[in-house]
């Protein structure tokens, strides 16, 4: 006997919690005991008091699984408020990493040249290294240190995925 | 001003202040400040159990009942971690019920002291909320706000962990007003326009089947009442999950029995022909769906239900309604009358119905001297029925017969672990049961695997004089199992005989409990109304056929035209897809 699965769907959510003590591990303990998949897990408080936090998760599997996600999150006591970015339509999506990279010479300049067509930022440097700072879309992202692996990547820090849908209203 | 209070006697105060009459629970050192408060006062009654396993069950049979939350209160560490099974087994059958753990003193919390245990982490997803108390001030509001959680929206378990130094600590209490939580909201009242459709397509149905299930017992009787109604004006035919059972009369023309593993004939080919299932209260669980692929296959979807989560989440349906089951068919009966809407000509439908039932699917062979399982349980309802009695069971065959063979007419007289299926649950919920009714008839139908697994209650039923009889289908075996051994592994019966079985007699004897023994046909009824006479405890040992086998049966996974009625189908080796469903 062999275990099947189904095609996934890559979803972003926009979570609002209250901002207490284990509402992280509550939503992140629901994802594992479901079986769910977390590619990326954002959080941090967004009011003048501290009291709410807005969590942004990606996800995957199939579009029944994601409304199940986005229900069973709906019914935690602690979460205000779910919406599925993906299904609401337009929405910018932004990482941010840090990447560092060694090298000399003719790698240096290679990897300050890539930099400049990323737009990414240097923030510190040594003689023989470079540490950069570049945000935009996972994918951008990715393919930066993709390139940088070939030039001397060392470590790479990403906060992972932020998301805001597009428009003058709020979630 | 208020003057302050201990955090112990703040919890005491919230606690009458929300009504709770009753607690069940165990000491330990990170409640003795709690158990303190309680000695000096009158208002609430702390019942003792044996094990806080038990308290959790009790609880649950004290709230399924009565419709009452119950309450809990255990220590820190072993006393917590002994109530989680009953804490998923209400979370998993959506029962109110408020747990107050002890914990160590807030500045020895993550240092390994001694009973300590993380009783939010381990509980976290096995409950609806928890919450760990850090001062006294705080704790008040709590309470209040733990009692909201359990007792709306989708009911369940809420858990209150508070340190010592809290419960020793001082601050002023207020009863606050009605609770408005921050981000907790629970709909109660369906869309309108939702309820108008699922009314329209109840009136043009030519095969409508009503398919309820144990939320319409949380939504208080009222939805029972309420449901009995929709079936007249409608003529649709009402079939209920396990948990559902009591919510519409079984002696009602209307009525289908139980579907699902071990429901009727008629009411798993019903839904199997159906051109339209509502679904009130109940989640298309996988003991009632079967194979996913062909349930249902001709029917249109009504679902309604309090959690939007269970809707969408097994089975797609035509038309989702979130809200209280109570309110919702209200306002389908409402509609229905309001549109003048007649009963649709069913006696088509109708007719095929008769003719599944014709089957007899739950007809058994009875025998002149072993006792078979399903006429104990036929002469237990012949002899107790008209006193409509509160039947709570353990886990297994004698569950399901119990299920089939027992009709009931009325809600919150069937309690029964249904989502988890905890063996050991029916002797602390009986005696939870009869605290909450005083003057019924409370039995636990048993085997005699699991009245093991909570014995030590015997004793909780001595000393508050609880009536509470057990009745103990013997057969000798985990005879669940072992009928899935039979079916499923050629009768390999990989231990699942119950060796070496205590005189169950003396047992009860030794607890100040009175013990029959019955053990065939023509003792039966004797038996029964000796058990019925006794002002007292009684356990009985019913000695009955040892390789009975519970059926109807649909092996898991497959589909309901896919049912085994007798033994003459079963027993060989299944292939492994079927071996891997539960
Ligand atoms: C706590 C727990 N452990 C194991 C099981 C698995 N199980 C289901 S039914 C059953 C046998 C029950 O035997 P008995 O109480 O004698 O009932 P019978 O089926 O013979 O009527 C077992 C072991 C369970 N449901 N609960
Ligand atoms: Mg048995």
């Amino acid at each position: 006997m062999h275990i099947k699965e189904g095609p996934k769907e890559r979803h972003t959510l926009s979570v609002t919690v209250s901002n207490e003590p284990g509402v992280l591990a509550r939503i992140a303990g629901m994802f594992t005991a479901r079986g769910y998949n977390i590619e990326s897990l954002t959080v941090a408080d967004i009011t003048e008091d501290d009291s709410i936090s807005r969590i942004t998760i990606v996800t995957s599997g199939t579009p029944a699984v994601i409304e199940q996600v986005a229900a069973q999150l709906d019914r935690m006591v602690p979460v205000h408020k779910v919406t599925d970015l993906t299904v609401l339509g337009d929405h910018v999506e932004r990482e941010l990493a840090l990447v560092k990279v060694a090298g000399i010479g003719d790698h240096r300049i290679e990897a300050l040249r890539l930099a400049e067509v990323f737009r990414a930022n240097v923030v510190d440097t040594t003689i023989a290294s470079f540490v950069f700072e570049v945000t935009g879309a996972s994918t951008k992202i990715d393919r930066f240190i993709e390139l940088m692996r070939e030039i001397g990547l060392v470590e790479v820090a990403r906060t992972g995925v932020v998301a805001m849908a597009r428009g003058k209203e709020a979630v | 001003m208020a003057k302050e209070l201990s955090g112990a006697d703040i919890l005491i105060e919230a606690l009458s202040d929300l009504g709770v009459e009753v607690i069940f629970g165990y000491p330990g050192g990170a409640v003795l400040p709690i158990y303190d408060a309680l000695f000096k006062q009158k208002r609430i009654r702390h019942i003792l159990v044996r094990h806080e396993q038990a308290a959790t069950h009790a609880a649950e049979g004290y709230a399924r009942s009565t419709g009452k939350p119950g309450v809990v209160l255990v220590t820190s560490g072993p006393g917590a971690t002994n109530a989680v099974t009953g804490i998923t087994d209400a979370l998993m059958d959506s029962i109110p019920m408020i747990v107050i753990t002890g914990q160590v003193a807030t500045h020895l919390i993550g240092s390994d002291a001694f009973q300590e245990a993380d009783t939010i982490g381990i509980t976290r997803h096995c409950t609806k909320h928890n919450y760990l108390v850090k001062s006294p001030e705080t704790l008040g509001h709590v309470i209040h706000e733990a009692f909201h959680i359990a007792t709306s929206g989708r009911p369940g378990p809420v858990v209150v962990d508070i340190p010592k130094d809290v419960q020793v600590a001082t601050a002023r209490y207020t009863k606050p007003g009605p609770i408005s939580h921050p981000s907790y909201k629970p709909q109660t009242k369906g869309d309108i326009k939702a309820i108008e459709t699922a009314v329209e397509m109840l009136a043009a149905a030519e095969r409508p089947i009503l398919y309820t299930g144990g939320g319409i017992i949380n939504a208080g009787p009222g939805a029972s009442q309420v449901l009995r109604e929709l079936a007249r004006i409608t003529g649709a035919p009402v079939t209920s999950t396990l948990m559902g059972l009591g919510a519409f009369p079984a002696s009602n023309d209307q009525w289908l029995g139980m579907l699902g593993m071990h429901g009727t004939y008629e009411a798993n080919w019903a839904m199997n022909q159906a051109d339209l299932i509502v679904c009130l209260g109940a989640r298309f669980d996988d003991r009632v769906t079967g194979k996913l692929d062909a349930f249902a296959p001709k029917a249109r979807k009504i679902h309604v239900d309090i959690d939007r989560s269970s809707i969408n989440k097994i089975v797609p349906v035509d038309v989702g309604i979130v809200g209280d089951v109570g309110r919702v068919i209200e306002d389908m009966v409402k509609i229905w009358k309001g549109r003048q809407h007649r009963k649709q000509d069913l006696s088509g439908w109708w007719k095929k119905i008769e003719g599944w039932r014709a089957k007899k699917s739950l007809a058994y062979k009875s025998s002149r001297d072993a006792i078979m399982p399903q006429d104990a349980i036929r002469k237990l309802w012949e002899a107790t029925h008209r006193k409509a009695p509160i039947i709570t069971t353990e886990v297994g065959q004698h569950q399901m017969w119990a299920a089939q063979h027992f009709d009931f007419e009325s809600p919150n007289k069937w309690l029964t672990s249904g989502g988890l299926g905890t063996m050991g649950y029916g002797l602390p919920a009986a005696i939870g049961a009869q605290l909450g009714n005083p003057n019924a008839l409370v039995i636990d139908i048993a085997g005699e695997a699991s009245i093991q697994m909570n014995i030590q209650e015997l004793g909780t039923a001595t000393q508050y004089r609880l009536p509470v009889k057990i009745f103990i289908l013997n057969n000798e075996y985990m005879g669940m199992v072992r009928q899935w051994q039979e079916l499923t592994y050629s009768s390999r019966y990989s231990e699942s005989y119950s060796d070496a079985l205590p005189d169950f007699v003396k047992l009860g004897e030794a607890y100040g409990w009175k013990g029959i023994r019955i053990e065939g046909m023509q003792e039966l009824e004797a038996g029964i109304a000796e058990m019925l006479a006794y002002d007292g405890p009684v356990i009985v040992d019913c000695v009955v056929a040892k390789l009975a086998n519970c059926f109807p049966m649909i092996p898991s996974g497959a589909a309901h035209t896919d049912m085994i009625l007798g033994d003459d189908t079963v027993s060989g080796e299944m292939s492994d897809e079927a071996k891997a469903l539960v």
